[in-house]
């Protein structure tokens, strides 16, 4: 129950709940092991073989080995790394979606997750049907949803196709609807990853100025891209993954140019001729 | 102190989704949460319910009617063909038609409940849902279906002069016994599906000698008169089929040997594939 700002004189009682509020997300020593589909035992026949002569073996992965950081209330946290670096592993322990098989995750506040947006659209059913499908998916209600609806349609700008089955959307469509319906209501938390790549440019800077205001408004934003120059641009501070751990964690510029540094050195390892 | 604001935070959580404080030290067993997260998403099993069923005519012209039309379509069939066989001394339609529900009833929802488990699993890799919300609405869709198709079995009954008496009504409690006992069994098969997709393949051929083990098509007596009455016992699905049976076929409600197995079978059963998929239920998200 102690913690290092209770010997802190000027602290009020109970004041690692005050050092808990201002963190969103509190990671301590998290792990998280994927199962491997072990193509060997895919049968029930060859299963049944193996489990009574002994021989059944589950392949596993450490997605995520020790990780833990703390993510300030309101701040922009940049993840960077390479592809299985188990960034998205990370973005879905604090979405609720995975829980840790080792160690503990906090998360304070409202979370809207862009992982799944328009996850589970149907095509035959009208953008009508799948807006209210997609709200109860994301936990609303049907009085919540009823509320949401118009400035949801409103902000997708679909208003004239809203009773027409999904399957004659555009693909942008569909994207604005998604990103409509997953951030209608100001988030705590918003997790955002590289999913706006989607939509024409008139709507990509419409979704960028709502995280914007989603900001100004206090949210915390935990975002994933691969480009260097976003996470330059709007990230206070940014943390480099490296196969399941965390390399390096600080500030932005710092965090990136050791990043981009240790890029170049691991290509010029595997291309010698770059090096001359 | 700290655990004491935590535990009023998650409290508060209940009322809006997802939001206050989530901590996975201080999650309840999950086969306990289940319930309680399955609960707080009823909407979105509501709403899953209404898209299967939507789903499923948007495209054709009677839309839901097939509903009732298709039990009847079936039964029709059978009736002309099995009915010299089997039809003596009987009400054999609503005999028949009666079985067929129920039956159909626990193959259709059970099937559906290992199909939306491949299906949501995919899903589930991506936003955080109660993962009991596809077979939950499963089962429902089942529901639905069924007791639409009660319409044309009432009017079977009128036209065969079958009385219908106030024991129909009850029929409800049989329903939800042989919801349990199909949750309970889909439940278990998704986790053994997920481990092995032979499962789903295996359960089709089972589920058809299954139904020919059971008196739907044939009267009970056909078993016992060849010396074979003891499978009964050990079939589980003739005993909700009976419950469910008797009230439209006798207008009584059923006896207690046969109403208390059946409802230790259903509770058994749900309560069984409840704790094995919870257990298992993480797995869902955890596999590459």
């Amino acid at each position: 129950m102690n913690s290092p700002t209770s010997s802190d004189p000027g602290a009020p009682p109970g004041s690692i709940a005050t050092n808990d509020h201002e963190a969103a997300v509190i990671i301590d020593n998290l792990s998280v092991r994927y199962r491997l589909p072990n193509i060997n035992t895919n049968s029930l026949k060859e299963f049944a073989i193996k489990a009574v002569t002994g021989q059944i073996k589950y392949d596993y992965l450490w997605a995520l080995k020790d990780v833990s950081l703390t993510i300030r209330k309101g701040e922009i946290l940049g993840l960077i790394g390479h592809n299985g670096a188990g960034k998205s592993t990370l973005l879905k322990v604090v979405a609720r979606v995975l829980k840790p098989t080792e160690g503990r995750a906090r998360v304070h506040g409202h979370v809207a997750p862009l992982l799944g947006i328009g996850a589970a659209f149907h095509i035959e059913l009208t953008g009508r049907e799948n807006v209210f499908l997609n709200g109860s998916l994301l936990g609303f209600s049907r009085k919540d949803m009823e509320e949401k609806f118009e400035r949801i349609v409103d902000f997708a700008e679909l208003w004239d196709y809203i009773d027409q089955p999904l399957r004659i959307y555009s693909s942008g469509m569909r994207a604005r609807l998604g990103f409509a319906v997953a951030t209608d209501a100001q988030p705590d938390i918003l997790i955002v990853d590289e999913v706006l790549a989607v939509g024409d440019e008139a709507f990509r800077s419409k979704c960028e100025d709502r995280m914007r205001a989603f900001r100004d408004a206090g949210a915390t934003i935990i975002l994933v891209t691969h480009s260097m120059e976003t996470i330059l641009g709007i990230c206070h501070r940014a943390a480099w993954i490296h196969q399941g751990r965390v390399r390096m964690m600080g500030e932005t510029k710092e965090v990136v140019n050791s990043y981009i540094e240790e890029r170049r050195e691991h290509r010029s390892k595997q291309n010698p001729r770059l090096r001359a | 102190m700290t655990m004491i604001d935590g535990a009023v935070e998650y409290d508060a959580m209940d009322s809006s989704p997802a939001s206050s404080v989530y901590d996975t030290d201080l999650l309840k067993p999950n086969f306990l949460r289940e319930i309680g997260e399955a609960y707080r998403y009823r909407y979105l099993i509501w709403q899953l319910i209404s898209r299967n069923i939507k789903i499923r005519y948007k495209r054709s012209f009677l839309g839901i009617a097939w509903s009732m039309l298709n039990p009847l379509g079936t039964m029709i069939v059978m009736v002309i063909v099995f009915s010299t066989l089997f039809g003596r001394g009987v009400n054999y339609p609503v005999y028949l038609l009666t079985g067929l529900l129920a039956w159909s009833f626990f193959s259709e929802a059970s099937t559906m409940i290992i199909n939306s488990m491949i299906w949501g699993s995919s899903l589930l890799q991506r936003i955080y849902l109660p993962r009991t919300a596809f077979a939950l609405s499963a089962v429902g869709t089942g529901l639905v279906n069924l007791l639409l198709a009660i319409i044309p079995l009432l009017i079977i009954m009128l036209f065969t002069g079958a009385p219908i008496r106030p024991a129909v009504l009850f029929t409800l409690i049989p329903m939800l016994l042989l919801l349990m006992f199909t949750l309970g069994v889909g439940l278990a098969l998704s986790i053994g599906a997920m481990y092995f997709a032979d499962i789903s393949e295996m359960f089709k051929v089972v589920l058809r000698a299954w139904m020919y083990l059971t008196p739907i098509i044939y009267p009970e007596s056909l078993l016992a008169s060849n010396g074979y009455g003891w499978v009964l016992r050990f079939n589980p699905m003739y005993y909700l089929i009976r419950v469910f049976r008797e009230p439209f076929e006798t207008g009584t409600l059923p006896s207690w040997d046969v109403f208390l197995p059946a409802l230790l079978i259903a509770v058994f059963t749900l309560v069984l594939g409840w704790l094995v998929f919870t257990w298992y239920s993480d797995e869902f998200t955890h596999l590459v």
